[in-house]
């Protein structure tokens, strides 16, 4: 049954997140030929966990699931069967309180900081509204703030700036300062340096990667960009079309990758370097990624597959792990 | 730089563009050979993208060209003659977009919006047209074109969406085509098919092509030459091995540095070039990477010409101190 059920070996870190067999199918809002509802299968039975301090990276193209993935976390999106619980609780089954206290736990960052941030309050004030909501005293709130920002890299002098008066990458430290407020163990960062330019971006993985290190956190890092998740993750997930086609320990993957998605995934990436970039193999995939409202019987990736043979198009692979803890849903590899 | 030569294709000569009271675009000079894949890198308010717009003519608003020639096969364009600008747009010089489905017109399928430069130019009747269109969607692999061609943008993916704007850019072949950030809304395997695609239709057509872009693996990827935008100007053009090998102005040399890669160490720190792009509103005097470079002092107030540089043949390079750019880590 569900391969999240086995126990991986390595890791002994307590798991903070789990998630099982977790699907999100959204109504399409048209009907079939014969008047059934259509559905959009955006994730369909995904599992994995992320452990305390560690990053686990979910990459894939547009359509994958792995936003999806992160806003039924969120509770963002509606959880259509599955479970997803936070510290061995299932988040479903929480009261109120105990909600409210996951949510101190697990905060998010998302790719826009401009839509993030309130226009009209200064940066100070955004990043003291979770203290206010746990209800800590004014003269803690602007002690933390100042500090927040400090760590974040921010002048504390400029926390009665209002985001306009910012850069973006300025913007993008604040919304990491407003989620660090309440002290998380967990940040969900759903593409968070997709939207600045390639020189701030190194600075603000820096930056994570020294709030990691200082402060113990753990990232789900959703991303479609694998140059920036080969520096950041500890562990990978490859979605494709609301299926997990192969997870495990970064640098397995992206040295040896082994489900011809993720081969095709890595080798599309242009290096940036004329040489290695002309020399290197291509592998190129026919077509596009096939409509979530009605994907292929068995492996997602059948349509587009190289390596594609009959019993694909029939029966979907389950994911199979291997000696290095890597897990791969492939019948041929 | 030399002079015009019958195989340059485009010249951008001296070209100013300003916003209101900003200088956006402050004396680029571009050549672009017959053949040649170019491309115009910078990050957000580099200017290369309105660059481009200036030689499609296509600059509106506050946003007006002051100053500079752009040159088509040696001759003068008049990029505010607007008459003379749609007869030259998408038979002479095309331009395809980031946003291929914004790009496109939901009311008229695919195929019309391919046939339609031939037969508004005259080039062709409507059916000889229609048939030329079905021809160019297969020749950028869209598969079943007949089909295709009676769809509308909205029933495509966006990959293919990116090829029939190719397509409809290069049916009237044209000399030149601009792409501004052609694959950056693409997924990346979908990017690979297309910048493939570009590359053999230049092989076979022989289009110039100018490509902007802000991701040095595409640069890496497609371009014969590279300009590289910084602050309104180009501070540095080379040869595209050249240039990544050993890139004569710091900004080049420390953005090659700072961009993560899939080949690096995992987990080890990123070199990060500090401060930030600077804003159309307040670029600093003199050379306008002056407050984010290592070498920068009191000479950099002045501003450096793009002029030969010492250490690349054939390469240009806009910095006093671009004999120590190499020492730079």
């Amino acid at each position: 049954m569900s391969e999240a059920q086995r126990e991986p070996e390595q890791s002994p870190r307590p798991v903070l997140l789990q998630v099982d067999t977790l699907k999100v199918h959204f109504p399409s809002g048209r009907k079939s030929l014969f008047g059934e509802e259509q559905v959009v299968k955006a994730v369909d039975g995904v599992s994995f966990r992320v452990h305390e301090g560690e990053t686990v990276a979910i990459v894939g193209e547009s359509g994958c699931g792995k936003s999806t993935t992160g806003n039924a976390i969120l509770g963002l999106a509606p959880v259509t069967e599955g479970r997803v619980s936070f510290r061995g609780r299932d988040i479903a089954g929480l009261g109120p309180e105990e909600r409210a206290s996951m949510w101190r736990n697990l905060q998010v960052v998302f790719q826009d900081p401009v839509a993030a941030l309130n226009p009209k309050r200064t940066i100070g004030q955004s990043i003291a509204e979770p203290l206010a909501i746990n209800k800590v005293p004014k003269t803690q709130q602007n002690e933390r703030v100042a500090t927040l920002l400090d760590l974040v890299g921010l002048n504390p002098g400029q926390k009665d700036r209002f985001p306009n008066e910012l850069s973006g990458g300025q913007r993008q430290r604040v919304v990491i300062a407003r989620a660090l407020a309440l002290e998380p163990d967990l940040i969900i960062c759903d593409e968070p340096v997709s939207a600045l330019d390639v020189s701030i971006q190194s600075q603000i993985l820096n930056l994570l990667m020294k709030l990691q290190r200082d402060l113990g956190l753990a990232y789900l890092f959703i991303s479609h960009d694998l140059s920036v998740v080969r520096h950041i993750a500890d562990r990978v997930i490859v979605m494709y079309l609301g299926h997990i086609v192969e997870q495990g320990p970064a640098d397995i993957l992206f040295r040896a990758p082994r489900h011809p998605y993720t081969e095709a995934l890595l080798s599309a990436i242009p290096l940036p370097d004329p040489v290695l970039e002309r020399a290197k193999k291509r592998v190129l995939l026919e077509g596009d990624l096939p409509s979530p409202v009605d994907p292929p019987k068995g492996c997602p990736f059948v349509t587009r597959c190289p390596i594609r043979e009959a019993r694909c198009a029939d029966e979907k692979p389950a994911l199979r792990q291997d000696e290095y803890g890597r897990e791969t849903a492939c019948f041929l590899r | 730089m030399a002079d015009a030569r019958a195989d340059t294709t485009l010249r951008i000569s001296g070209l100013k563009v300003s916003v209101g009271p900003f200088q956006v675009v402050d004396g680029v000079n571009i050549d672009i050979g017959k053949g040649e894949i170019v491309a115009l890198v910078g990050e957000s308010g580099s200017g290369k993208s309105l660059t481009a717009l200036s030689a499609m003519g296509l600059l509106s608003g506050r946003v007006v060209q002051s100053g500079g020639d752009i040159l088509l096969n040696g001759e003068r364009i008049d990029p505010l003659d607007e008459q003379e600008m749609s007869r030259l747009r998408g038979t002479r010089i095309s331009m395809i977009f980031q946003e291929p489905i914004a790009s496109l017109n939901p009311l008229l399928s695919v195929g019309e919006q391919v046939a339609e430069s031939l037969f508004v130019h005259g080039r062709a009747g409507r059916a000889e047209a229609w048939s030329k269109a079905v021809q160019m969607l297969a020749d950028v692999g869209i598969p079943e074109p007949e089909k295709r061609a009676r769809q509308f943008a909205w029933e495509l993916s966006g990959g293919m969406c990116q090829r029939v704007m190719i397509a409809s850019a290069l049916i009237a072949e044209p000399d030149l085509l601009i792409a501004d950030e052609p694959t950056t809304a693409l997924d990346v395997t979908v990017q690979a098919q297309i910048l493939d695609l570009m590359r053999r239709l230049r092989d076979k057509t022989g289009t110039s092509i100018l490509i902007i872009t802000h991701d040095m693996g595409v640069v890496a990827s497609i371009a014969d030459r590279v300009c590289v935008m910084y602050g309104g100007r180009v501070v540095e053009q080379a040869e595209v091995h050249q240039l990544f090998r050993a890139p004569q102005h710091p900004y080049t040399k420390l953005l090659l540095t700072t961009i993560p890669k899939i080949t690096d160490t995992p987990k080890e720190e990123l070199y990060s070039i500090k401060g930030t792009v600077p804003d159309i509103s307040a670029f600093p005097k003199g050379c306008r990477f002056r407050t984010r470079c290592p070498l920068a002092d009191d000479v950099c107030l002045l501003s450096p010409e793009l002029e030969a540089a010492t250490g690349a043949q054939g390469g240009l390079v806009a910095c006093w101190h671009s004999d120590k750019t190499e020492t730079l880590q």
